[in-house]
């Protein structure tokens, strides 16, 4: 089947199995690796990308339900040459070890911080609770979506 | 410690940002997974659904007449190669493919080469087995009960599930301690099996060359040098030679152990490309994660501990069972079977003890690995721990005081325990108090008693462990011979600039970045002009890898030492340059100047400019070293943690409302990274104490096998963790650093339990063996006549 999405701004189409999966048609049809796979069961969130804005998991989306939409995935962050806020505070703030988990903690909070742009901490625990981390202890993933949050409120990005 | 070197140089002491970061906060690290070769298939693996059952015919008719399948392999076609059986980090041997039977839930059982993971997987569900059900023994007490089905039938004149009896310390003594003690205490303590569960899976890339007989392999690995070595001892019969074998450990997702061991599908993999020359991608699901990677843990503990009325510890006698799965493949240093549980005396200035352990096969994965801890480190600290509250309580004291009077002092160290470890240095009541001051812990007591008092539920729990880490000195660790020493190689570039190669190999730790601090620190050079590299057998010198925190007790003092002689070198070359002696200067980070005459001095970078331009006649250009450190003794860093839970009555739920950590590490190289290392640590800590736990029905089905039921904690149940540090420098260590990674997960869970039990003692619970879910807590409240 024929998916044609706009990816990080940019039109792409794929022939595809209607099986496969988003996940596998972001990494493996288009490359994008930065979007990661850590479980079979929507638990750990390091597949998180945006799917018209919403923060999905790509590993429960079919690649062909984003047919006709716009998907946003961490290599989408970055805009001519400046780090969005949120990935400022996760380097500034030592918000992660691995990585592994990094671009999807990015998604959900760039998603979160939309709906709710001044978070309590409680708030943000409850926001990343779909996003596993097993090096942080989620600390400083806190702090990290607490800078993007005050950054973004003085107008940055 | 003030740092002695500048922000911009960015040495020991400053929070300089990762250099790793700006490729992951851009989605552009480089996991295994990322990794795609031209024409590569991909391996999935069909596994078994039972715990024991003899193999009676592999089917592969279906599965080979799906579209895009290659080939299935079974253990038979292994066979042809004797590589159907491999052996494990501690001698044992595991199958790679089974031909007879299957001995766990999830074992391999056949593997399916597609040229697509889906394909794969539709060629996996397409492969027919049939079993015949065997007898299942689950439970390690009843493995070792005469009349038990023998489990390792492939062991000739194998005639029980007994693996090894291990014993240390004066038996006779501690026999004798005991029966003249005033007052002991005995407690039964269960530590489950659990598992690292970081969220990169493993998976491996193999890709061999026919025409250079050359094997790659891109490869999930926490030691890339020994897993070559161990591949080219394995499968040296069919051509692999350790010369022609690559190890590749890109981006790790995460290690804590789980990747230190050879599992069953990488050499899979392997074997598969030698026999299809390509390359060859396998990348095991979390189920398969879970379900069939080495676990941690399970030890089934008996812990006596000996003292007088005024409460002074006088002994500590362990027995142990360990469940090691159907094979002991643990990742364990070749002498010592049980890790260093010999750790358990602890903190405490005990004057005899004695430890044995016996291992047991089961109808379980094997293991026996790591969870962000070294060498069964946590069950030993988790005994002693929960023993010394016990004991405490046992006799009325605080639990505070009662560490206190029984702590080694500042002043015995270096100190021998009773077991034998020299414990290099310690100042274990200054962590205590600082924990006890930042919580408050006077008012906390205060509080609890005016709880009490209305019938609520509050405890405060104290664990004041101490770690055991870098291993280790050549003369006593090593793994399958492989001494346990490290590696740095330093070349400084003509313009100053520098590489830095180890044979660790980080998983998040940040060593990119710490061990540029290290050569910053040593050399003045700044650690931006520091490029760190890792995890590549073809060029970095050869280590034993990073687990058991061990980079920068091993590694870090490797970097210390290769820079020293690197220092060596760039003082004769000044000379040179100044024309002066050598012994007429004067090194700070960054430069020598003449004694007397700090105008004239020459930089390092002036110097590694000369090193390649004008350097001394007699002299060998260039500006080169490598250290492979052997470290003189292990390092023990320690610290005490204080949490505070509430209990529901209602629902038995523990809410963790406050959790003090006070480490001491020694000398910190990046105090942020540091932090970080803790919170993580911590968080490991919890996880078991209160969540993780993988079982076992009595067919050998395993609960606990995905994440619906393997509870990792989110950010909501995570406490918000306070840490505090105290600074005691290793002795022996060149630059008076311990190591920190685990030292969190080591001492946490014991807190918790101790909270726990302290909030219910004069209900006259005892002990709560972790995790400590609500169910439990619900039932030992009923128990107890506790209602809403």
């Amino acid at each position: 089947m024929l998916v044609k999405v706009v990816i990080n701004g940019e039109k792409l189409e794929a022939d595809v199995e209607p099986r496969l999966l988003l996940v596998h048609l972001i990494r493996e049809v288009f490359r994008l690796t930065g979007t990661h796979i850590g479980c079979d069961t929507t638990h750990c969130g390091a597949c998180t990308v945006l799917l018209d804005g919403r923060a999905v998991k790509s590993c429960t989306v079919f690649a062909v339900q984003a047919h006709g939409r716009e998907i946003k995935t961490v290599e989408g962050l970055e805009q001519d040459g400046k780090l969005h806020p949120l990935q400022e505070g996760f380097m500034e703030e030592h918000g992660l070890q691995c990585g592994y988990c990094t671009p999807g903690m990015l998604m959900t909070s760039y998603a979160f911080l939309k709906k709710n742009p001044a978070p309590t901490e409680d708030d943000i625990r409850w926001a990343i609770s779909g996003n596993l981390c097993r090096c942080t202890g989620y600390v400083n993933i806190v702090k990290a979506v607490q800078h993007a949050a005050a950054k973004l409120a003085q107008g940055g990005a | 410690m003030t740092p002695r070197t500048s922000f911009e140089v960015g040495g020991m002491g400053h929070s300089i940002k990762r250099k790793e970061d700006p490729r992951f906060i851009r989605g552009k690290g480089t996991y295994v997974d990322d990794v795609v070769l031209p024409g590569m298939l991909y391996l999935d693996i069909v596994r078994s659904p039972y715990a024991h059952a003899k193999i009676v015919k592999i089917d592969s008719t279906k599965a080979l007449a799906t579209p895009g399948v290659v080939a299935v392999i079974t253990g038979q076609d292994l066979a042809k190669y004797n590589l159907h059986w491999m052996p494990t980090l501690m001698s044992d041997t595991q199958m790679v493919l089974p031909v007879e039977k299957v001995m766990y839930q999830a074992q391999e059982v056949a593997a399916v080469l597609a040229t697509s993971r889906y394909a794969a997987a539709d060629g996996m569900a397409a492969v027919e087995v049939a079993y015949e059900p065997l007898p299942v023994v689950v439970d390690p007490r009843k493995a070792l009960e005469p009349g038990a089905p023998v489990l390792r039938t492939d062991k000739k004149d194998k005639k029980d599930n007994h693996i090894w009896h291990w014993e240390w310390g004066d038996r006779a003594a501690t026999d004798r301690t005991f029966a003249e003690a005033e007052v002991t205490v005995k407690q039964d303590i269960y530590i489950p099996r659990i598992h690292v569960a970081s969220i990169e899976t493993c998976a491996c890339i193999a890709s061999f060359d026919k025409v250079d007989s050359k094997l790659t392999v891109w490869m999930t690995t926490q030691a890339p040098h020994a897993i070559r070595t161990v591949f080219a001892l394995v499968a040296g019969h069919v051509g692999l030679a350790e010369h022609k074998i690559r190890i590749i450990s890109p981006d790790i997702g995460g290690g804590f152990g789980g990747k230190v061991p050879v599992y069953p599908g990488y050499v899979i993999a392997v074997a598969a490309s030698v026999l299809t020359g390509k390359p060859v991608k396998w990348v095991e699901d979390r189920m398969e994660n879970l379900q069939a990677d080495s676990f941690a843990r399970d030890y089934h503990i008996t812990a006596e501990l000996a003292g007088k009325k005024d409460g002074t510890l006088t002994a500590l006698r362990i027995k142990t069972l360990a469940d090691h799965g159907y094979t002991d493949a643990a990742a364990n240093p070749s002498k010592f079977p049980a890790g260093l549980f010999h750790i358990c005396t602890g903190s405490y200035d005990l004057k005899a003890a004695h430890v044995e352990v016996d291992g047991a096969y089961t109808n379980k994965p094997p293991g026996g690995i790591a969870y962000r801890c070294s060498f069964r480190v946590t069950e030993a600290v988790h005994t002693i721990e929960r023993m010394a509250d016990i004991m405490a309580h046992q006799l009325g004291m605080d639990p505070a005081d009662f560490r206190k009077k029984n702590f080694i002092k500042p002043e015995q160290f270096p100190y021998k325990s009773a077991l034998g470890w020299e414990y290099d240095s310690g100042n274990y009541a200054g962590a205590l108090d600082l924990a006890m001051e930042k919580i408050g812990y006077a008012a906390l007591r205060r509080e609890q008693a005016d709880k009490r008092r209305r019938g609520e539920l509050m405890g405060i729990g104290i664990s004041s462990f101490t770690e055991i880490v870098g291993a280790g000195p050549s003369k006593h660790f090593d793994i399958l011979g492989l001494k346990m020493f490290d590696s740095c190689e330093i070349r400084i570039h003509p313009t100053g600039k520098a590489i830095a190669r180890f044979g660790t190999k980080s998983q998040g730790q940040g060593h990119e970045t710490t061990y540029a601090q290290i050569l910053a620190e040593e050399l003045g050079i700044p650690a931006s002009d520091i490029q760190v590299e890792e995890g590549d057998t073809d060029t970095a010198p050869y280590g034993l890898g990073t687990y058991a925190s061990r980079s920068t007790p091993v590694a870090g003092a490797a970097a210390a030492v290769a820079s020293r002689k690197i220092q060596d070198k760039a003082r004769k070359i000044a000379a040179h340059l100044l024309e002066v002696a050598p012994d007429d200067l004067v090194w700070e980070p960054g430069k020598f100047s003449v004694k007397g005459a700090p105008d004239r001095f020459k930089t390092i970078q002036d110097i590694a400019f000369a090193a390649y331009t004008n350097h001394p006649q007699g002299m060998e250009a260039g500006l080169e070293a490598v250290s492979y450190y052997d470290p003189p003794n292990l390092t023990y860093p320690f610290g005490s943690y204080i949490c505070v839970v509430d209990i529901d009555k209602g629902t038995g739920e523990v809410k963790v409302r406050r959790f003090v950590a006070v480490d001491d590490c020694g000398n910190i190289i990046n105090p942020m990274i540091v932090d970080g290392q803790i919170h993580g640590g911590l968080t490991m800590g919890f996880a078991p104490a209160l969540l993780e736990e993988i079982s076992y029905d009595e067919s050998g089905n395993i609960q606990g096998g995905s994440f619906i039921d393997y509870l990792v904690p989110t950010a909501v149940e995570t406490p918000k963790w306070e840490t505090g540090k105290t600074c005691t420098p290793s002795p022996h260590h060149p630059l008076g650093a311990k190591g920190v990674g685990e030292s969190a997960t080591v001492g946490a869970p014991a807190a918790i339990a101790n909270a726990v039990v302290d909030a219910l003692w004069h209900l006259g619970v005892r002990h709560v063996d972790i995790p400590i879910t609500p169910a439990k807590v619900w039932k030992l409240l009923r128990d107890h006549g506790v209602s809403e």
